[in-house]
């Protein structure tokens, strides 16, 4: 009786793989490479919508330089000056006041209280904040400015309104880039004996700057194009108003609503109207995009080395 | 001192002697010592705003129950059962109650879920494990200008572009699966895309790249021992993926598709746009119109007047506000969970 010592040591020859291991790998590479396919046609369907039908509005020149005062539904012509305008403002006011309150959180979180119950409380704070849906936020400005201090609806309102939308965002693309900058840099400056907060201000801050700006502008670009604080804290007004604080004011997406509402699909004055404002819209946030990526190049920490930047 | 010479008697006392450390001297600026001005303004703003963010959390929740406390009490209807019409032009005797609303806010964003889960999945399992390295940045860049389109253009695609697209397939599902309630002629035209189909459909497309990203996250972070010993196994790709990257990605897979879910269930204008409202009762079909607590909201926000009015509708904001808090709560525990393990 051999046993199976006494055979010779044959490598075992290699086995191709199973039909069904074989099959499922590819079943598995055919539906994932298609859900990729799936996702990007909303994406190009959406886009090439928008391009081929807001095209007819936007060529015009008054587009860009008149209002649509005194226009009707049956009366073409007229621009989305007023709505360009107005979510430019509205963008602007909220950006003024979120910026600086979005950075310090973020220092807070990173350079002094991460670890502290304050530090997070507002961790968890920012978490929250982050899942407010838009209406909510809305809804508590329409509740503490208009019904509680007794304002008029005014741009304002949804300015203070997207700035709670904005708020996390920044504190969380902040967080994110301070987090990485290495302490080196902060042991080294402490050593020169420069203060706390002048390392914060000329050592980290500008060290993450570039990503702290592309996090801004995305925030800019996602509260531009906002809706619901619009329906409820702001009426939409057809001619021009620079007042933030009173009036009723124009807005790109309040624009949209407006025509959806004024028989946009059957009529086509609405129509061109409703896809001209989206792609004035898309235009905004794609200019602001790219403004964040130049901000990038612009801003990257060159002097600092590129032991980070990766 | 001098160095005593170790060949030396007694030397060894010398080198025994307990050597005089140095006292620490806190030099750092931010120690116990005195702080700058600057210093401490820096700090107190610091400190400052991250009150205030805690605060403005604390007030959404306080302002909202306040607001909404005195409508409430003048709600002749159960305010959690109470389905149908909202009467609320009568102060002194208001009928309003969530319970249609949350039925239908709860089944769009669940068809949306659905419907984008395992798109999602293929997704973050083709960038994590299939991609060439060369075009995942890209390819994922795409993916997240997804969620760069606001959400009225989604509205508006939705019901003008793709409801006119999707109406043989309705009237396909109607004619055809009728009688499974879900294809049930609703209270909405089927042809005429104002349904819970075309909204879930757009619904599922914005919260795709949500739950691809927060996915991805993690599956990327599948150590690289694991997928190499599974490859050393003879795993095929698939099963790589099937043995390491799923097990070890779960909870991100769940934590991202609880963050879409609580997009879905807070998304206002796409569908307030799309939806067809109605008075008519809400049957859990697809072919159904309806509101949902946002679209309920917006629809009637610029005839706010008075403060019982107003009232009505933010305690439908309040239980939106604690409905997508729930979530992402769930949403943060599953990955917490993760982390301690």
């Amino acid at each position: 009786m051999t046993s199976i010592l006494d055979r010779p040591l044959k490598a075992r020859t290699f086995t191709a793989l199973s039909l069904r291991r074989r099959l499922a790998n590819a079943i598995a590479t055919v539906l994932v490479t298609l859900s990729v396919a799936v996702a990007l046609i909303p994406l190009v369907w959406v886009l090439y919508s928008v391009v081929a039908k807001g095209l007819n509005a936007v060529r015009s020149s008054e587009w860009w330089t008149h209002s649509q005062a005194d226009m009707t539904a049956f009366l073409p012509g007229g621009g989305a000056y007023h709505a360009i305008v107005g979510t430019v403002m509205q963008g602007l006011v909220c950006a003024i006041i979120s910026i600086p309150v979005g950075i310090f959180v973020a220092i807070y979180l990173v350079e002094y209280g991460g670890d502290t119950p304050l530090g997070k409380l507002a961790t968890f704070a920012v978490d929250i904040l982050t899942g407010v849906p838009s209406i909510v936020a809305a809804l508590f400005i329409y509740a503490l400015c208009i019904a509680t201090l007794g304002f008029p609806r005014s741009g304002f309102a949804v300015s203070l309104a997207l700035v709670l939308l904005m708020l996390p965002v920044i504190v969380r693309a902040t967080e994110e880039m301070l987090r990485i900058v290495p302490a080196d840099l902060r042991e080294a400056s402490f050593a020169l004996g420069v203060p706390k907060w002048k390392t914060i201000t000329r050592i980290v801050l500008p060290a993450g700057l570039s990503g702290i700006i592309t996090g801004v502008m995305l925030a800019l670009a996602r509260v531009m194009g906002e809706t619901a604080p619009l329906l409820i804290l702001v009426g939409y007004s057809q001619a021009m108003n620079f007042d933030m604080f009173t009036g009723f004011m124009g807005s790109l997406p309040g624009m949209m609503y407006d025509q959806t509402s004024a028989g946009a699909g059957a009529n086509p004055i609405p129509t061109d109207r409703l896809w001209g404002a989206a792609l004035t819209l898309i235009l905004l946030i794609a200019v602001i995009n790219v403004a964040a990526r130049v901000g990038v190049k612009v801003f990257a920490p060159e002097t600092l080395g590129r032991s980070f930047s990766g | 001192m001098t160095t005593p010479n170790p060949a030396d008697a007694g030397s060894g006392e010398v080198v025994a002697a307990a050597s005089v450390e140095p006292t620490a001297t806190r030099s750092l600026p931010w120690g116990n010592g005195k702080r700058g001005r600057g210093d401490r303004l820096f700090h107190g703003l610091s400190e400052g705003s991250g009150v205030l963010i805690v605060v403005l959390i604390a007030a959404i929740g306080v302002f909202l129950l306040v607001r909404a406390i005195p409508a409430l009490a003048r709600d002749k209807e159960n305010f959690f059962t109470y389905g149908g019409n909202w009467v609320t032009t009568n102060t002194s005797a208001m009928h309003f109650g969530i319970f249609d609303l949350l039925q239908v806010t709860v089944f769009a964003a669940l068809f949306a879920l659905i419907l984008a889960m395992p798109v999602a999945l293929g997704i973050a399992i083709f960038l994590a494990q299939y991609s060439p390295r060369r075009i995942t940045g890209p390819l994922a860049y795409l993916v997240d200008l997804l969620a760069a389109v606001p959400s009225i253009i989604y509205g508006v695609w939705g019901l003008y572009v793709l409801a006119p697209r999707l109406r043989p397939i309705a009237t396909w599902l109607n004619e055809h699966l009728g009688w499974f309630f879900l294809f049930a002629t609703g209270n909405a035209s089927v042809s005429g895309g104002g349904t819970i189909f075309t909204a879930g459909i757009v619904l599922a497309v914005m919260i795709l790249p949500i739950i691809t990203a927060v996915t991805r996250e993690v599956f990327i972070k599948t150590p690289q021992s694991h997928i190499e010993a599974a490859l050393a196994l003879g795993a095929t790709r698939w099963e790589v993926v099937k043995t390491t990257v799923l097990p070890f990605g779960r909870s991100g897979y769940i934590s991202g598709a609880m963050l879409g879910l609580g997009r879905a269930l807070g998304e206002t204008v796409a569908l307030l746009i799309i939806l067809r409202g109605t008075q008519a009762a809400f049957g859990w079909s697809l072919f159904d119109g309806g509101y949902t607590f946002a679209t309920k909201i917006a629809a009637t926000a610029s005839e706010f007047n008075n403060q019982y009015k107003a009232g009505a509708y933010i305690a439908a904001g309040l239980v939106l506000f604690l409905l997508t808090f729930v979530v992402n709560a769930m949403a943060r525990a599953a990955v917490a969970g993760k982390d301690t393990r």
